[in-house]
């Protein structure tokens, strides 16, 4: 599904990746661990499309299409989805109305028409349940206001909604108490299909725990130091990164 | 986004730029009194309304042109403009639409306003001015039997004249300010509303004004009178032809509301801006005053603006009833040269009244966008008080917004507020919505519509919806 090939992007003159490998096949979820500032959101953002970043090196295949060719929206409308670690405060623009928007625009792409008002409203009050979240989401401004929990989950809720082929979920556990992290997994863990896969940037093996990634990689620095299996993700937990930082 | 993809997606060509091909029936390039006599005399007016005209250029002649906005333009040469310009075969005026120029129609369909469709899907009723004279009327009849009367002003000066005489200049004097004292010596045509005491009018009142031709000046003049407890909203809606040269526009519009009386007033404005150098555009330059005269009255104007080389123009209220309220929502865009100095003047004179100011400007590209606003309480305006809120968004790097907020408290138990935010449209939020599949485009018009939000939300259902598309096509370009 996904295949990145020795992928360098950096920041102005700043290298920040350097020369990332990594395989992912369809059904996978892959946990992507690492250091603060070792280039785990510069990751996703590039695979998702930010232009802040320049690709110097390197290609990324996704079901056989160069993914760096395509702008943000049509990597949407290819079933790429990016949960951001800063969700972004959209002033005025009401939660209902991006989610419907959203949905309508990757339906269209998808050759499928619009949804009508009471088709989609029936199909979010599902997600929301689900999210355990609260119908008047719908009517709060887009992150305005939300706290780092709530914003999480509207990512989640947004990707359930979505329903996207690759989903990068960007440090979606941070800042979720114990409850919402059972919600916010469990979540995660209802989208996992032979024909979806999940990179899952995370600091902390609790999620890991919800979510049974079945290969664990370790980012120091802009590349890929190592990479194994869950177990992987318990060690590191209890051995910290120092001894692979090193590496 | 770089300036460049910004510039592109500002950049657009005007979508309604094109003339209508009617015969004119224009009067020569130039002002003085003859040409003052002529118009009054094509229009069949009476001897005192002459008078008044004259009145007002003798004024207008002492005056000089306002020179303290935020704007940049050449001179006008008001000798080089055509003051009178009237549609051919209007004979006794169409009793309907099938006796229309069917060019007229064609233009207002290319301006998506279908007259048929609009009366069956909003029960508006539609006084389309063209050009100078009003062509077409509809719905009178379910007005009259309210007891509203709502025809053009050169009409109502016969119908209606004790009450013409009563109210025209009774809020904006003659003298007010230069660009008024032109508009009352050559005002071309505008509408004319009364609502009786006690009536609500029955449906949302609008009139679309439309520039048609060359070189000529539209001097529109609007007198809506709301008697004691009445209520009447009323929607203007403009756009125009692309233009090689710089178009004069200086309308009048004068509110007057009774005691317990309402009037919304509500405008979406879509004139052509000229190009990117600002040539070929409006030069707009409005004065628009209400006066709430009784008790517990209310005035609130409502407005789109994206259009115009140039605009200058502050609806205002003069809140002189006790416990009266004036309210002023605006959406100002400039883009390209587009140089727009807006803002509204609350005027507190009885006690207890209250105003409102939600000013939202947008600048694009090199657009200049300046907030004027002046909130004036005269002694005796006791608890008088004033929230005004002025958010500016700002579209790239090389646009500018500016604010004026002057305040002229002279009540020492007045209460007023004042806040004020700028703020970009941030890669950030741009991202964040395509990687939700929303295009570039789309996802700038989500956040510039949610930024103006509040004030569309004061628009009439129909209006907002139109603002909304109006904004998208304003900010529409070429990428993709
Ligand atoms: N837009 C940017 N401008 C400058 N430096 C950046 C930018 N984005 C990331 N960086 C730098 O790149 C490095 C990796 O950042 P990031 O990918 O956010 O790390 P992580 O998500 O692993 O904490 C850090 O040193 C960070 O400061
Ligand atoms: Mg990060």
């Amino acid at each position: 599904m996904l295949s990145i090939r020795n992928l360098h992007a950096r920041v102005g003159d700043k290298p920040i990746l350097k020369g990332i490998n990594l395989e992912i096949n369809a059904g996978e979820v892959h946990a992507i661990m690492g250091p603060n500032g070792s280039g785990k959101s510069t990751l996703s953002s590039v695979l998702a499309g930010r232009d802040d970043y320049e690709v110097t090196d390197g290609e990324v295949i996704y079901m056989g299409q160069n993914l760096l060719d395509l702008e943000p929206e049509e990597r949407a409308w290819a079933g790429v989805f990016l949960s951001f670690q800063y969700p972004v405060e959209i002033p005025g623009v009401k939660n209902i109305y991006l989610l419907k928007a959203a949905l309508n625009a990757v339906r269209e792409h998808r050759g499928l028409p619009e949804l009508k008002a009471g088709e989609f409203l029936k199909l979010v009050r599902e997600k929301l349940k689900v999210m355990q979240m609260d119908e008047a989401f719908l009517h709060r401004n887009v992150n305005e206001g939300f706290s780092g929990g709530e914003k999480k989950r509207n990512e989640i809720l947004q990707m359930q909604l979505l329903e996207p082929t690759l989903a990068l979920l960007d440090e979606t556990d941070s800042g979720l108490d114990v409850d919402a992290l059972r919600v916010v997994g469990e979540g995660i863990n209802r989208m996992r299909a032979p024909d979806r896969s999940v990179l899952l940037v995370t600091h902390y093996q609790r999620l890991l725990d919800i979510v049974k990634p079945d290969f664990v990689h370790v980012l120091a620095h802009g590349e890929i130091k190592l990479s194994g299996d869950h177990t992987l993700a318990e060690k590191l937990e209890r051995e910290g990164y120092e001894g692979i930082e090193a590496a | 986004m770089s300036q460049q993809e910004i510039d592109q997606l500002v950049d657009q060509d005007y979508k309604y730029g094109f003339v209508t091909d009617i015969e004119s029936d224009t009067l020569p390039p130039g002002l003085n009194e003859d040409v003052i006599r002529e118009i009054s005399t094509r229009k069949g007016e009476p001897e005192w309304l002459l008078e008044w005209r004259l009145e007002a250029y003798a004024k207008w002649l002492q005056m000089t042109p306002p020179e303290w906005a935020h704007l940049e333009y050449p001179p006008i040469d008001f000798q080089s403009i055509s003051y009178f310009s009237a549609p051919k075969k209007q004979g006794d005026g169409p009793k309907s639409l099938d006796e229309v120029d069917p060019a007229l129609i064609e233009t207002y369909n290319k301006l998506g306003i279908p007259l048929e469709e609009q009366k069956m899907l909003a029960g508006v009723a539609v006084d389309a001015v063209f050009d100078s004279v009003s062509v077409v009327t509809t719905f009178k009849e379910k007005l009259h039997e309210a007891g509203v009367v709502f025809c053009p002003l050169s009409e109502a000066v016969h119908s209606h004249p004790e009450l013409v005489k009563k109210f025209l200049g009774s809020v904006v004097p003659q003298n007010d300010n230069y660009y008024a004292a032109l508009n009352s010596a050559v005002f071309s045509d505008g509408s004319f509303v009364y609502i009786p005491k006690g009536v609500r009018c029955p449906m949302e009142l609008s009139t679309y004004f439309r520039i048609n031709q060359q070189n000529t000046g539209q001097f529109e003049r609007t007198l809506i009178v709301a008697e004691e407890g009445s209520y009447v909203s009323y929607l203007e809606g403009c756009t125009a032809p692309q233009r090689d040269e710089n178009q004069l526009h200086a309308a009048v519009v004068e509110l007057v509301a009774e005691t317990d009386a309402e009037i919304k007033y509500s405008t979406v404005q879509n004139w052509f801006a000229g190009d990117d150098e600002g040539k070929g555009g409006i030069y707009n330059f409005v004065t628009k005053r209400g006066e709430c005269r009784g008790d517990r009255a209310k005035i609130s104007w409502t407005q789109l603006e994206t259009g115009s080389a140039i605009t200058w123009k502050y609806p205002s209220c003069v809140l002189k009833g006790a416990d009266s309220v004036g309210e002023f929502y605006s959406v100002a865009v400039a883009g390209k040269k587009q140089q727009a100095d807006t803002g509204t003047k609350m005027i507190h004179i009885g006690p207890r009244t209250r105003s409102t100011i939600i000013s939202k400007g947008i600048s694009t590209a090199r657009g200049q966008n300046a907030y004027r606003g002046l909130v004036k309480v005269l002694p005796g305006a006791v608890d008088a008080r004033n929230f005004t809120q002025c958010d500016s968004l700002l579209i790239g790097d090389q646009c500018g917004a500016h604010t004026f907020p002057y305040v002229e408290a002279e009540e020492p138990s007045a209460q007023l507020e004042h806040e004020a935010t700028t703020s970009k449209v941030s890669d950030d939020q741009l991202f964040y919505l395509r990687t939700r599949g929303m295009s570039e485009e789309d996802a700038l018009n989500m956040v510039v519509n949610g930024f103006c939000k509040e004030v569309f939300q004061k628009l009439p259902m129909e209006f907002a919806v139109e603002a909304e598309a109006l904004l998208g096509i304003t900010l529409e370009g070429a990428v993709g």
